[in-house]
């Protein structure tokens, strides 16, 4: 099967691997129909995650048609067609048992802080990823869903991480009638979670990126103030001006380890690899946030140390909240808010790109040129 | 004269539910926090009816599979993309057989592997018929076709400050690797 392969930092391509294996009687072999980069895949992309191996197949965003079930599966059959969430993970264990999918403990012997990814760092768990033509899907009765005849490709293809990693991030905010709520960073987790924030009824919403291409989108699809740090000396003041010198509410930090702002925090972290993620946008968080206020972190960040303003977070009286998102307890809700037209989350995508193409995918949406926020990979056969 | 938070009172510039409902669809949908689907975060964690509560089947392993040593044991489940090889498997398999994930260590040893493995690749692709193309692999191609430039001039950007660092830091491995093989075959001639 055509697979895109890891070769190095910077460095990937299409090979001819062989394709995926039940495993496990659970097992079930999927055939991606569209897939998608996701701004995580760039921390792997840059050589920033910790065993991160040359072979591996990235890609924890996809869907697909079911090709092959395993012996004890019995809510799949061949021929379904089926939305994955990013998350593998097992359902019965301590942790699945008390709806923390996300950090399942049977799935991922390389590590017991973090679940299982699907094409991610084998810090995850070494599952190959769906941005090839085939993908392993393990318990395959616990983590897939069928898509619902009503719902788009796209939509569904959205639902696999970015929307509901973004919803959950303004659940973690807590979000109360009328708050003010910062997002920083409007990838497409930070748009979605700005949107999200007035489902929970936010009385303002405020996102800060440099990137103007992205902030249009905030206001038009997330319907949000904007703020552009480049723009402007002193970003936690001017966010102080803009909330009454109380501060937001609510801070989510939708950027994650790879933060712009700071050359030395980035040059440590994202190139010379000191520090598990450059901590900008969180540490604007803690001081851009009130006391007593909520910090929800969405950004991904790797296993390291990171130099986090703490003592802040301490005197503020802060509340931090985080995980991975648990893709699957988001899905119920997340299907009415789309069918009832409160949510349209393919109108994120920005680039369609054919899987033979990807090295330039990656390139385009790491270096963000020709306005990217979303780029969906197309497998040749879908 | 004094304002919030100086004196206690309320946020300027908030509008009332009925313009937000107005506004924006679906504001509000989800209002009610004790009916979000994350809340509780952690729900009731009894056994559900029907299931066994047992350990999951096993997974055959076929070969000796890392772990972090935070675990008891192996889990029931796991990937098999890219078994640990080579020089780079040594390291990675002293990594997680000696340190926790608590430890510096654990990490860097990873990423140490990481580089020796991506180099070692790359040397041996040389010998194949598909060796590694650093034009094709990295897409800087499309640089051209997606609007390279005006992508990035003229926007405020602040990452372009590092763009021309990348390659340097990229690929100063590569040239000093290149440089110090010189040196070597120099020394023996
Ligand atoms: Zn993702
Ligand atoms: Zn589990």
């Amino acid at each position: 099967m055509r697979a895109m392969v890891y070769r190095g930092p910077y460095r990937v391509r299409v090979e001819e691997k062989a394709p995926p294996r039940i495993e496990h009687p659970n097992d079930a072999i999927v055939r991606v129909t569209l897939a998608a980069i996701c701004g995580s895949d760039l921390h792997l992309y840059h050589g920033m995650m910790p065993d991160t191996r040359v072979g591996t197949t990235f890609g924890h965003e996809f869907i697909g048609v079911v090709d092959e079930v395993g012996p004890s599966v019995q809510t799949l059959q061949p021929g379904d067609r089926v939305m994955v969430p990013f998350n593998v993970f097992c359902g019965t264990c301590w942790f699945c048992a008390r709806g923390l999918y996300s950090n399942c403990h049977n799935v991922n012997p390389n590590a017991t802080a973090v679940g299982a990814i699907y094409g991610y760092s084998h810090t995850t768990g070494g599952y190959d990823g769906g941005q090839a033509e085939y993908v392993r899907v393990p318990f395959a009765d616990v983590g897939p869903t069928k898509i619902p005849d009503w719902m788009d490709s796209e939509d569904a293809l959205m639902c696999t991480d970015a929307l509901p990693t973004g919803y959950f991030g303004a659940q973690l905010g807590d979000i109360t009638e009328g708050d003010v709520v910062v997002v920083f960073g409007a990838g497409p987790v930070g748009l979605y979670a700005a949107k999200s924030a007035w489902l929970m009824g936010a009385g303002r919403v405020i996102v800060v990126d440099h990137l103007d291409y992205r902030l249009d989108l905030a206001a038009t699809f997330a319907h949000a103030e904007t703020l552009n740090f480049g723009q402007v000396g002193d970003v936690v003041v001017e966010l102080k001006k803009l909330t009454d010198h109380l501060g937001a509410d609510v801070v989510i930090d939708a950027v994650g380890a790879e933060a712009d702002g700071n050359l030395l925090q980035h040059l440590t972290s994202a190139k010379l690899k000191l520090q598990g993620g450059s901590p900008i946008a969180l540490n604007w968080a803690i001081d851009a946030v009130r006391k007593g206020g909520t910090v929800s972190v969405m950004g991904a960040y790797g296993p390291m140390f990171s130099a986090v303003k703490f003592g802040d977070a301490f005197n503020k009286g802060l509340t931090i909240r985080a995980n991975q998102c648990p893709v699957k307890r988001q899905w119920p809700r997340l299907f009415e808010h789309i069918r009832n037209g409160y949510l349209k989350p393919s109108e994120i995508i920005t680039h369609r790109i054919p899987l033979d193409h990807i090295a330039e995918g990656y390139h385009i949406f790491s270096a963000k040129l020709d306005g990217c926020v979303k780029p969906v990979v197309v497998p040749p056969a879908a | 004269m004094s304002t919030v938070p100086y004196v206690n009172g309320s946020r300027s510039g908030i509008p009332s539910a009925d313009e937000l409902r107005s506004r924006i669809p679906g504001w509000g949908a989800d209002l009610d926090p004790a009916d979000r689907p994350s809340v509780p975060r952690e729900i009731d964690g009894t056994i559900p009816e029907g299931t066994s509560g047992d350990l999951p089947e096993e997974q055959t392993e076929h070969e000796p599979r890392e772990r972090s040593i935070e675990h008891a044991r192996l889990t029931p489940v796991f990937g098999t993309s890219c078994p640990p090889r080579g020089v780079s498997g040594a390291i990675r398999k002293l990594a997680y057989a000696r340190y926790s994930e608590a430890r510096a260590a654990h990490w860097l040893l990873l990423l140490a592997a990481d580089r020796v493995e991506s180099k070692a690749h790359a040397l041996r692709s040389l010998a194949t018929r598909r060796p590694d193309n650093p034009v094709t692999e990295t897409g800087v191609l499309s640089e051209a076709r997606h609007h390279g430039l005006s992508s990035r001039v003229g926007h405020n950007r602040v990452d372009v400050v590092h763009h021309p660092l990348d390659p340097v830091i990229v690929g100063a491995p590569w040239v000093l690797g290149a440089w110090a093989t010189l040196r070597v075959l120099r020394r023996l001639r």
